[in-house]
């Protein structure tokens, strides 16, 4: 994009720029249309699953109008802060909330190639940048001077500092097994029929992802582990003294999270932008083939991450419309009675079985030799990458 | 507070910090009305709850010594406005008792089919409210559209869904109207699958289990101790339920009647192969057992309705006739103690021979049942709290009157 774009404009910063702008209006297009669905699915399937039929009237079928209603409600209402709030800190809490649970979009993949920064770290940047969300609900926890806010923050830093550990040695396991921590690559990877999937690579990665699911849902305090917000117990926990606009922000960053970790469990375990079956492959779209079928294929393939998505999403939501909540000592059990022990387990499991897999000490570990070479290849492929190649490669260029 | 309760939960902590006084009501969303509990905690831990009661007085008693016996009846709907059959039963049958009336078989019939209903509905509300201070919405839902049915009941045969003011001293205010008991079975054949999801999204529940077994353990000495009565005692393991041990008059009214009082005697239920099975985890007296109760209670009210309805059949006759809107009450007091789905409502009255009584007093079963909360939380964590206050189903209406 910023190669394409560097053709038009100079000095190069300003494609550089222009190119990350666009990146972003995609991106925020994206998570911001998703949150406004998942509002509306969350009442829809709610009412379900409740023997209720949700909103019907609203827009006419189906309430569909029913989320952009509620965001124009939101945003009409009155900015609200507490007198002795921080007043500082209690602005700045949502956007760093949904700052963060928004970046990490930046390194997911939607396409083969369809992502705004291909980094070879990956699976990194996506767990120390959705880690940074914690500080936005600790420090609105802490400016709004409520006690019960102040109950929310505790929680959430007990809860989400412990929970990270084992969801990271979780996402280590399939990184383990593709060799690579390159997001597009691990979907690469798992291209072809669904039995490539890396859930149904062995006994050890099937496991890993209930392990996944279980720290996944824990992280972005979903019930039933959304202690930080309880109501039940603490009013509204670290939200309680949020309204209107910077309420809605703090949703909105819910359910980036929420999608953003069933995408990240689409890409490690259900093959990313494979669907099950490789009709892209059969039909040719890829960017080999020519221009508009790696376009199509592009197309297929975010349609299937999204869709996987989705499924993750609408299950939280089935969790969350079924389960009571834990208590706080109990989530801290789970996390480090199971989640990390299994994850362990599962880490040491996986890596025996890659090892005899592949031929144990006499097998073939080129992988593993040739991962320098790998990444200058792929440093000099990014170097390469003129407009013409882009546009082949079936990118985000027009 | 002196009580022969084990020391709390002992929690080691190697860092003490300050204790924070925390405010939790009445604007609270688990506090079911208007209760106002004030939390220490330190950390997660409560170290001491005061609830402090009073934000819904009404001044009812006062009320009902400046208006006739019958006019107040309208007034007993809302002490507990989740079983207001069953206040107007109370009231009613202290009056009678009072003006020496004895009443036809058809008039108990109908007021066991009302009092029953009442208790369940009210033990339906208990349920999903208790899985809302839990966190869990849907129970909730799936309680509130059963209720609605037996509301749509009292509708049918009083006019009125929340304040029937359809028992009163005397009788009752009508009779049946015609296809109402047809309309009631129905309603009780395809109850029961709502009471099996219940057990499934909540009783039998993995996470319900671990959040309420073995939390708020009230010995049965405690609970006799504090004058807790209703499920609350009989979750405690005590075998005391006033339809079968009450006083002759009320006795009366359930008499022939087949039913369970159901109490974990010994830790065992009775006929507990019919039920869904105790967790080991749960201990008698814990907020598990106090839910549970009420959940079988239903299937025993289910059953009473039933045999009401047959013995209604069978009789025929207007069901009593209601006493005057300014009836004269004698010289004397009665009080009289009725099971309530709370537990026991005690009324007394005292007339002095005009039609307006010289003294009211209603007995209220949750203020007794909240007077244990602070003993049974100390120690908790903060989110015991609503797990006990919600395991004790308090209507602030009947505590502040």
């Amino acid at each position: 994009m910023a190669e394409f774009l560097a053709d038009y404009l100079s000095p190069p910063w300003v494609a550089e720029l222009a190119a990350a702008g666009v990146h972003c209006a995609l991106l925020l297009a994206l998570v911001l249309t998703a949150a406004a669905a998942f509002t509306w699915a969350e009442r829809k399937v709610s009412g379900r699953i409740q023997d209720r039929l949700g909103p019907t009237r609203v827009g006419g079928r189906f309430g569909w109008l029913q989320s952009p209603a509620d965001g124009l409600k939101l945003l009409a209402k009155e900015d609200l802060m507490p007198k002795d709030a921080d007043a500082m800190l209690f602005r700045l809490a949502p956007y760093l909330s949904f700052c963060a649970s928004f970046a990490v979009f930046v390194a997911l993949p939607l396409g083969d190639n369809w992502v705004s920064l291909r980094m070879s770290t990956g699976v990194f940047f996506f767990l120390a940048v959705a880690g940074l969300e914690v500080f936005g609900v600790i420090l609105g926890g802490y400016a709004s001077s409520s006690k019960w806010s102040l109950f929310g923050a505790m929680r959430e830093a007990a809860q989400v500092v412990s929970y990270e550990v084992p969801l990271a040695m979780c996402v280590v396991v399939p990184v383990m097994v593709a060799g690579t921590m390159d997001l597009v690559a691990i979907g690469e990877h798992q291209s072809g029929w669904f039995g490539n999937w890396l859930i149904f690579h062995d006994p050890f990665t099937l496991l890993t992802f209930f392990v996944y699911l279980t720290c996944a849902v824990a992280s972005v305090n979903r019930a039933p582990f959304d202690l930080a917000e309880a109501e039940s117990e603490l009013v509204a926990g670290f939200l309680t003294e949020y309204s209107g606009f910077r309420w809605s922000i703090f949703f909105m960053a819910e359910y980036a999270s929420m999608l953003a970790v069933s995408i990240l469990a689409s890409i490690l375990f259900f093959g990313g932008d494979n669907g099950p079956i490789p009709v892209a492959g059969w039909l040719g779209l890829t960017h080999r083939t020519g221009p508009l079928a790696g376009y199509l294929g592009n197309l297929l393939g975010m349609v299937n991450i999204l869709t996987k998505g989705t499924l993750g999403v609408i299950f939280m939501m089935w969790l969350r419309w079924t389960l009571p909540r834990l208590r706080i000592d109990q989530v801290l059990t789970t996390c480090l009675k199971y989640c990390i022990p299994l994850a362990a387990a599962m880490f040491v499991g996986a890596m025996l079985w890659t090892f005899v897999e592949r031929g144990g000490f006499s097998g073939d570990w080129s992988i593993f030799r040739s991962e320098s070479d790998l990444r200058e290849e792929a440093s000099a492929e990014n170097m390469d990458l003129s407009p013409s190649v882009a546009h082949e490669r079936g990118g985000l260029s027009p | 507070m002196t009580t022969e309760r084990n020391e709390p939960m002992l929690v080691e902590q190697d860092v003490h910090t300050d204790e924070l006084l925390i405010n939790m009501g009445p604007q609270h969303p688990s506090t079911h009305g208007v209760l106002r509990l004030v939390l220490r905690t330190d950390g997660e831990v409560v170290s001491e709850v005061v609830p402090h009661i009073g934000y819904l007085h009404r001044s009812a008693e006062k009320i009902g010594e400046n208006v006739s016996a019958r006019q107040w009846v309208p007034y007993t709907d809302r002490l507990d406005y989740l079983a207001a059959m069953n206040m107007n039963l109370g009231w009613a049958m202290t009056v009678e008792k009072l003006l020496g009336l004895e009443l036809p078989e058809r008039a108990k019939a109908v007021r066991v089919i009302m009092a029953e209903l009442g208790r369940i509905s009210s033990h339906l509300v208990a349920a999903g409210t208790y899985g809302l201070d839990l966190g869990s919405f849907t129970p909730f839902l799936y309680a509130f559209r059963e209720r609605e049915k037996i509301l749509d009941l009292f509708e049918a045969a009083c006019g009125a869904r929340l304040t029937c003011s359809y028992i009163v001293p005397g009788g009752v205010t009508a009779d049946l109207p015609p296809g109402w008991l047809e309309q009631c079975e129905a309603f009780l054949d395809q109850f029961m699958p709502t009471v099996d999801d219940l057990h499934a999204v909540l009783t039998n529940n993995a996470i319900f289990i671990r959040r309420t077994a073995a939390v708020g353990v009230l010995s049965a000495e405690t609970a006799i101790d504090y004058g807790c009565t209703g499920p609350v005692l009989r979750g405690s393991g005590v075998d005391w339920d006033l339809r079968r041990d009450g006083e002759p008059r009320y006795r009366e009214l359930y008499a022939g009647y087949r039913f369970d009082v159901i109490a974990p005697v010994d830790g065992r239920y009775p006929n507990a192969q019919n039920y869904p099975p105790v967790p080991r985890e749960a201990v008698v007296g814990d907020s598990w057992h106090r839910y549970y109760v009420r959940m079988i209670e239903v299937i025993q009210s289910m059953s009473l309705v039933r045999q009401a309805i047959e013995r209604y059949r069978r009789t025929d006759g207007p069901p009593g006739t209601p006493i005057k809107v300014a009836e004269r009450l004698p010289k004397g007091e009665a009080y009289l103690e009725t099971e309530a789905p709370k537990g026991q409502m005690g009324f007394m009255v005292i007339g002095d021979g005009t039609k307006v009584p010289w003294r009211v007093r209603a007995r209220s079963s949750c203020f007794s049942n909240l007077s244990v909360a602070p003993v049974l939380c100390r120690g908790g964590l903060v989110a015991d709290v609503p797990a006990v206050i919600g395991s004790l189903d308090l209507v602030l209406g009947e505590i502040d009157r």
